[in-house]
């Protein structure tokens, strides 16, 4: 406890954190959540002086709009997808990487590297791999397919039109899954990798006295000892993924879509952030709000099924 | 089962390349282990008692020697299929499992023929939870019970699977004093009641001599001496084990044999015939000392101690190697704790001579 007589010396040491979070985070929050409620709030017409009446205007609106739907069915779809797989691909790939010796630093550094890459610039190779003009086998001609397809033909299988015009809903999530999946296992398996270096070795050489199969030690050991790890990924990866975006700018182009279909692929953060230039700060508060509120019950839900499930 | 270690060695490469040093663990240890003993692996940090231990659970492959259970040379087998039960220092038992759980545990990686129906496990890992005394608490979780209960539940697990031998490292050292002379009280009896050959490892010779059948006794990879607790005791080999049995220490003098006989410091204290003129280390039991006016030995009295039973006299001698020399003698006997200097005569077979130079033992 800081002695009373040295309290101001204290605030003054927190004030520069302090005052930018409550200029750039505390009021944002505080103004979103009254311009949501304000009918019809528009900027322009705000900067001039013009007074709005509360109500729920906006949030009707939100929920009226019809892509709205497809925003929160995408959202929802790609988190359901991505949670799930990104976390056991990681879990799996920080035991292995846990359980080797040579090299595991540089494997590590290699697994980490995506992590450090801009979103944007991987989302672009990405769709290079799956869409657009490679060379054909003998260099000659360009094959308008990416390596994906390459190597699909290469096995004997058909080209799938992932991500160009007139492709399909399917083949545009499952181009999303990876992409995303691809671009989240580092800070998991970091995280994960962290977790598993902390569990004592001496249950693993317990677990080896007494034969346990490896599967085993894997479910009855690592993970319930690395649950606190675990559930950790588990939220912040449903927050991230209700929060998906900039994938599917770094993949479709800001159209959030493939050629002709503008904004099939669109998310709730992509609808806030479509609703901004049009000065709709009313509704794009809003739909927030709406997010805000997804993410807390899916947070609350998480964290109710793991108090079962954690074992610390 | 008993269990034969033939020229045991291990050695850890060194870490830093540079200066290419390798650490000899264990050197050359050959040993038979009797069946259904319990042997007590004694020395010092570093000793490598433990990795003695853990080169027999297999947890450790041993660079060169051999290892025999019985007449199955275990050597090359991995641990799992060698059928030992490992309590470790710090039990390693699992904190999200009930006790009932990790007790069960090993029984349920069993494959095959092995395996077991569910009843038959439950029953087994009942009749070990009873042997060590907490039938009461199998709902709980490791991290509700004292040290003590951790330490019967990490036992009961190890003996849930009939281990062929049974290996504890440090097994009371997790524990205060009081609760450590109860449970190396059962570990005695538990070893007792189920006959496993049991070893364990320890650097606390009071912990190894009471319950032990046999200790051996190891320095730096080294075994300087195996026996019976009281025979090593009474029967160094060398100033090491000497020094390193026995609470309170062994008094250390420097000495001169003359003429068959000892001098420690200008005093001729004991008769040893037989022995060759030269300078010696003399160690004297505490207990090796007699309250004699006219005894030859004298010490500058400092203190006297009362302990009930016993007095203990702390005294100081010139030629003394140890800080003060501490005799232990029966509390019938009035100490006059205002003299000046106390006087004694030695008990012969208290007295031990060992070499100045190889500090081994000299017989007389």
């Amino acid at each position: 406890m800081v002695d009373s007589k040295h309290q101001w010396k204290a605030w003054i040491y927190l004030s520069p954190a302090i005052v930018l979070l409550l200029i750039f985070t505390v009021w944002p929050i505080i103004n979103t959540v009254r311009i949501a409620f304000l009918e019809g709030y528009n900027a322009l017409e705000a900067a001039y002086g013009v007074q709005f009446q509360f109500g729920l205007g906006n949030f009707i609106k939100v929920l009226q709009y019809s892509d709205f739907m497809t925003c929160l069915k995408n959202t929802m779809l790609l988190t359901v997808l991505t949670v799930p797989i990104s976390t056991i691909l990681a879990l799996l790939i920080a035991v292995a990487l846990n359980s080797i010796k040579p090299l595991q630093k540089f494997l590590q550094t290699i697994f980490f590297l995506p992590y450090v890459t801009n979103s944007i610039a991987i989302g672009m190779v990405f769709a290079a791999m799956f869409n657009i003009i490679g060379l054909s086998p003998d260099g000659m001609r360009a094959e308008s397919w990416g390596i994906i397809n390459n190597v699909i033909m290469f096995f004997g299988g058909e080209p799938v039109n992932w991500i160009n015009a007139q492709s399909s809903y399917a083949a545009n999530i499952a181009v999303m899954t990876i992409y995303i999946v691809w671009n989240a296992l580092p800070f998991k398996i970091l995280i994960l990798l962290g977790g598993l270096q902390s569990i004592n070795k001496q249950y693993y050489e317990a677990a080896r006295v007494d034969g346990t199969p490896r599967w085993r030690v894997l479910t009855r050991i690592t993970v319930p000892l690395l649950s606190p790890m675990l559930v950790y990924v588990v939220i912040t990866s449903f927050i991230g993924g209700f929060k998906e975006y900039s994938s599917i700018v770094g993949i479709f182009g800001e159209k959030m879509g493939p050629v002709g279909a503008d904004l099939k692929l669109n998310t709730m953060v992509g609808y806030i952030y479509e609703a901004l230039p049009e000065m709709n700060y009313g509704v794009a508060s809003a739909a927030a709000l709406v997010l805000f509120g997804i993410i807390l019950v899916v947070t609350l839900i998480n964290l109710q099924v793991s108090k079962k499930r954690v074992h610390f | 089962m008993k269990v034969v270690l033939q020229n045991l060695t291990k050695i850890f490469p060194s870490r830093d390349k540079k200066a290419g040093k390798e650490v000899v663990a264990v050197n050359d240890f050959t040993f038979e282990i009797p069946d259904g003993k319990l042997i007590g692996l004694l020395g010092p940090s570093g000793c490598g008692k433990s990795t003695t231990l853990y080169m027999i659970s297999g947890l450790q492959k041993p660079t060169g020697g051999k290892i025999f259970f019985g007449d199955d040379d275990v050597t090359e087998l991995p641990t799992e299929s060698r059928g030992v039960g490992l309590v470790f220092q710090n039990y390693a038992l699992y904190p999200h499992m009930t006790v009932k759980q990790n007790i069960l545990f090993p029984l349920e990686n069993l494959k095959g023929a092995d395996r077991m129906p569910k009843a038959e496990m439950l029953e087994r890992a009942y009749a070990a939870a009873k042997l060590v005394q907490i039938e009461d608490l199998m709902d709980r979780k490791p991290g509700e019970m004292s040290g003590g209960q951790q330490q019967r539940v990490a036992i009961a697990r190890a003996l849930v699977k009939m281990p062929r031998v049974l290996l504890l490292d440090e097994p009371l050292s997790n524990l205060d004093a009081r609760l450590r002379l109860q449970t190396r009280e059962e570990i005695r009896r538990i070893q007792r009641e189920t006959g496993i050959t049991t070893i364990f490892v320890t650097h606390d010779q009071e912990e190894a001599m009471s319950i032990s059948d046999m200790i051996v006794v190891m320095k730096l990879g080294v075994v300087q001496q195996i026996g019976a607790p009281q025979e090593v005791y009474d029967n160094p080999l060398n100033l090491f084990v000497a020094k390193f049995l026995g609470t309170p220490p062994i008094n250390v003098f420097d000495g001169t044999v003359k003429d068959g006989k000892l001098y420690i410091g200008e005093e001729a204290v004991l008769d040893v015939p037989g022995v060759a003129d030269q300078e010696v280390t003399v160690g004297i039991r505490p207990e090796g000392f007699v309250l004699d006016e006219n005894g030859p030995l004298s010490c500058k009295l400092s203190s006297v101690e009362v302990m009930g039973r016993d007095v203990s006299i702390v005294s100081k001698n010139a030629a003394s190697l140890n800080p003060v020399v501490r005799s232990i003698i029966n509390a019938d006997n009035k100490v006059d704790a205002s003299k000046e200097y106390v006087r004694y005569t030695l008990k012969a077979h208290k007295v031990f001579i060992f070499n100045k130079e190889n500090e081994e033992r000299i017989y007389f």
